[in-house]
């Protein structure tokens, strides 16, 4: 995984609430088997509009999206997390968002920064003619105005994310203490192995 | 004495195989579930790593999400090849990968075959008290049984199957409470549609829902699961409900379940799990089950819910400027006008499936309403598929089979189907569809396809007058 600690760049006024991840990445785009490519088929039905946000020359390749409240309900697909980082997105800013959406997108890199309506409604205007600048080690989103924006993220994403950590290294090296765990269910409670 | 815990906190804590400094903990995984579409891919980063899956004893795959609903098999009992290269190469990615790994397979033809989480409890492989994850979002369907289960990505599918454990924060609680009795024609699904309509599709999220009150109680297992299917509709990580003696009468004697001596252990743990007297929740809601009507969505959140007797509402109405764009966004796409009464709603296409909806009792619900009657002619498409080849095979003993084609439904075989269209099962663009899946979200059910949430009764009093239609009236 790519560390991440500075971002700057034009931000996608996107602002959508309950923005789901069908609409991130359709289904029919799920029948891969491999990570890549995704972007093409991002926000795909609201791309088909040809004058869609997305696809706007200043947009092109934009680092940051900002959107509106839960961003990226329902589906657990992964996808959604490999298609905005294909578009080259890695980092989102909005209100709140699907908890398995903002895990997948840790995991894959992409900083979910959450900020108040108020904040984000100031950052939208700010987007449409000029850079954000995000900064996860200091846990801020500036513009090249006054503004000044803290967020709160929990220690052990901000960690991941700035080492570009493997989390399953990390848990092997818990091997011992899932093994005790295992024996321990095993002697306590044996039938909670599958009986067939 | 020890604090009063809730019956998340109960199984959270008998998981617990480390915390670290920051509050995150490594959480033992009880059970893995494994379908097609969300783990090729996780396959591959192991193999890719040399690491194996730690605990294949403990997982399960079963193929679902791409397999067709029409026969596998011909004539003379040689499977016939999927038409789709795409989907034929993901399933045999999981038919190659589980022997692989030594996981054990449910084969698409086999009997057992069906859609995972109905599987899931079917074959016993569901616990009370289990962690259960799969690489999908309606895992918080096991939660009707007592399980804390729920969805992941694929890169949480291989460090489960790496490590057999999961790094997680602890969840906010939250109790949404149904009390009193449901009136005539009122369904678990109706319960759910109504929960995700009061705390709206953000409501639960950072939160496990646990669901209490008379009306959850008097559910069956069935109603159960289509209730905690849909937690995460609302927002939540996973959806609870208090194992009971209901929920051991169904386990008793499935494949999988503990046996004998073990059974009465089992048990006896279980009961252990119910949330404490004076336990307190971080979050509550509680609702009147008096309140709840027959209930239909009419835009594209599933926290877009009126009771059949309602009308599409006004953008306007919303109180929050956000949801005034996004209803007038819903209503662009379902082709709507405020004002409209759900019940003049045309229909075309009919789904009965899903993992919300496709158990036995479902399909007795749909084949009451619809015994003797026939589908109206403007219904084009009206498909059950039932939600495992067991669901299939009691159905068909039950007759339930023949009054569906009787009726001019199709009778098709176990998966997903049209809930998210990734195989053939999809709904055209333009048109509606009365389905008892789970979401209502623009393309879910195909391109440009208009889907409205309904009950398994309500969906098939809509494929007989052909628009939305208050079942009550065709209850005799």
């Amino acid at each position: 995984m790519t560390p991440l600690d500075k971002v700057e760049g034009r931000a996608i006024p996107f602002g959508l609430k309950n923005v789901d991840t069908d609409v991130i990445i359709p289904a029919h785009w799920l029948k891969t088997t491999t990570r890549e490519g995704m972007g093409r088929g991002a926000f795909e039905s609201l791309r088909a509009d040809p004058d869609n946000l997305f696809d706007r020359p200043e947009y092109k390749g934009a680092p940051i999206l900002i959107a509106g409240d839960n961003f990226g309900c329902g589906s657990s697909r992964e996808h959604a997390a490999w298609a905005l980082g294909d578009l080259g997105i890695r980092v989102v800013i909005a209100p709140s968002y699907s908890d398995i959406f903002s895990g997948n997108a840790v995991k894959n890199g992409i900083l979910p920064v959450v900020l108040p309506q108020q904040a984000i409604d100031r950052l939208m205007e700010v987007a449409e003619t000029d850079p954000v600048f995000v900064d996860l080690e200091h846990q801020t989103v500036t513009t090249q105005y006054q503004d000044r924006f803290s967020f709160e993220i929990d220690p052990f994403r901000k960690m991941c994310l700035l080492e570009g950590l493997d989390e399953i290294s990390l848990t092997e090296k818990s091997d011992a203490a899932i093994g005790a765990y295992e024996a321990k269910l095993d002697a306590d409670r044996p039938w909670m192995r599958p009986a067939a | 004495m020890t604090r009063p815990r809730t019956l998340y906190e109960k199984i959270w804590d008998a998981h617990v195989v480390e915390q670290r400094a920051d509050g995150t903990c490594l959480i033992f995984i009880d059970r893995h579930l494994v379908h097609e579409v969300t783990s090729p891919q996780a396959f591959a980063g192991l193999r890719a790593s040399g690491r194996t899956v730690r605990r294949p004893d403990l997982t399960l795959a079963v193929p679902d999400h791409n397999v067709p609903t029409t026969p596998r098999l011909d004539a003379h009992g040689n499977k016939l090849p999927i038409a789709d290269p795409e989907s034929a190469a993901q399933l045999a990615a999981l038919e190659k990968n589980a022997p692989e790994f030594g996981i054990r397979y449910i084969d698409a033809v086999a009997p057992e075959q069906g859609i995972v989480h109905v599987v899931g409890p079917e074959q016993g492989f569901s616990l009370p008290g289990t962690t259960i994850v799969c690489g999908d979002s309606h895992t918080a369907c096991h939660g009707g049984i007592g399980a804390l289960a729920f969805g992941i990505g694929t890169s949480e599918v291989e460090h489960v199957l790496a490590t057999q454990t999961l790094l997680l924060q602890p969840a906010k609680t939250m109790e949404v409470r149904v009390e009193g009795e449901v009136g005539p024609g009122v369904s678990a699904k109706d319960i759910i549609l109504h929960i995700t309509g009061v705390i709206g599709a953000a409501g639960g999220t950072g939160h496990v829902i646990e669901y209490t009150g008379s009306a959850i109680r008097a559910l069956s297992i069935e109603g159960r699961l289509t209730v905690s299917n849909m937690a995460i509709e609302g927002g939540a990580r996973a959806g609870l409900i208090a194992p009971d003696e209901t929920t051991f009468d169904y386990l008793k004697g499935r494949p999988y379940a503990p046996k004998g001596a073990d059974w009465e252990a089992a048990v006896a743990y279980w009961k252990s799990l119910a949330t404490d007297p004076g336990a307190t929740y971080d979050k509550s809601v509680v609702i009147d089950a008096a309140d709840i009507a027959p209930s239909v969505t009419w835009g594209t959140s599933p926290e877009d819910v009126v009771p059949i007797t309602g009308v599409v509402p006004a953008p306007g109405s919303f109180a929050d400027p956000s949801k005034q764009t996004a209803a007038a966004k819903s209503l662009a796409y379902m082709g709507l006008e405020p004002g409209t009464r759900m019940q003049d709603v045309e229909i075309e296409n009919i789904f009965i499936g899903s993992c919300t909806n496709s158990r036995i009792e479902d399909l007795r619900a749909a084949a009451a309403v619809i015994k003797g009657r026939h589908k109206a002619d403007n219904v084009k498409w009206a498909i059950v598929v039932p939600g495992s080849g067991l669901v299939k095979a009691q159905a068909e003993a039950e007759g339930l089979d023949r009054i569906f084609t009787d009726a001019g439904l199709e009778w098709r075989e176990p998966g997903c189907s049209a809930c998210l269209a990734m195989n053939p099962d999809k709904v055209p663009p333009g048109e509606r569809c009365a389905s008892t899946s789970n979401r209502n979200f623009v393309g879910r059910q195909g391109p440009g396809a208009r889907t409205h949430l309904v009950s398994p009764a309500m969906a098939a009093a809509a494929a007989v007058t052909g628009k939305l239609t208050d079942v009550r009236e065709l209850m005799a």
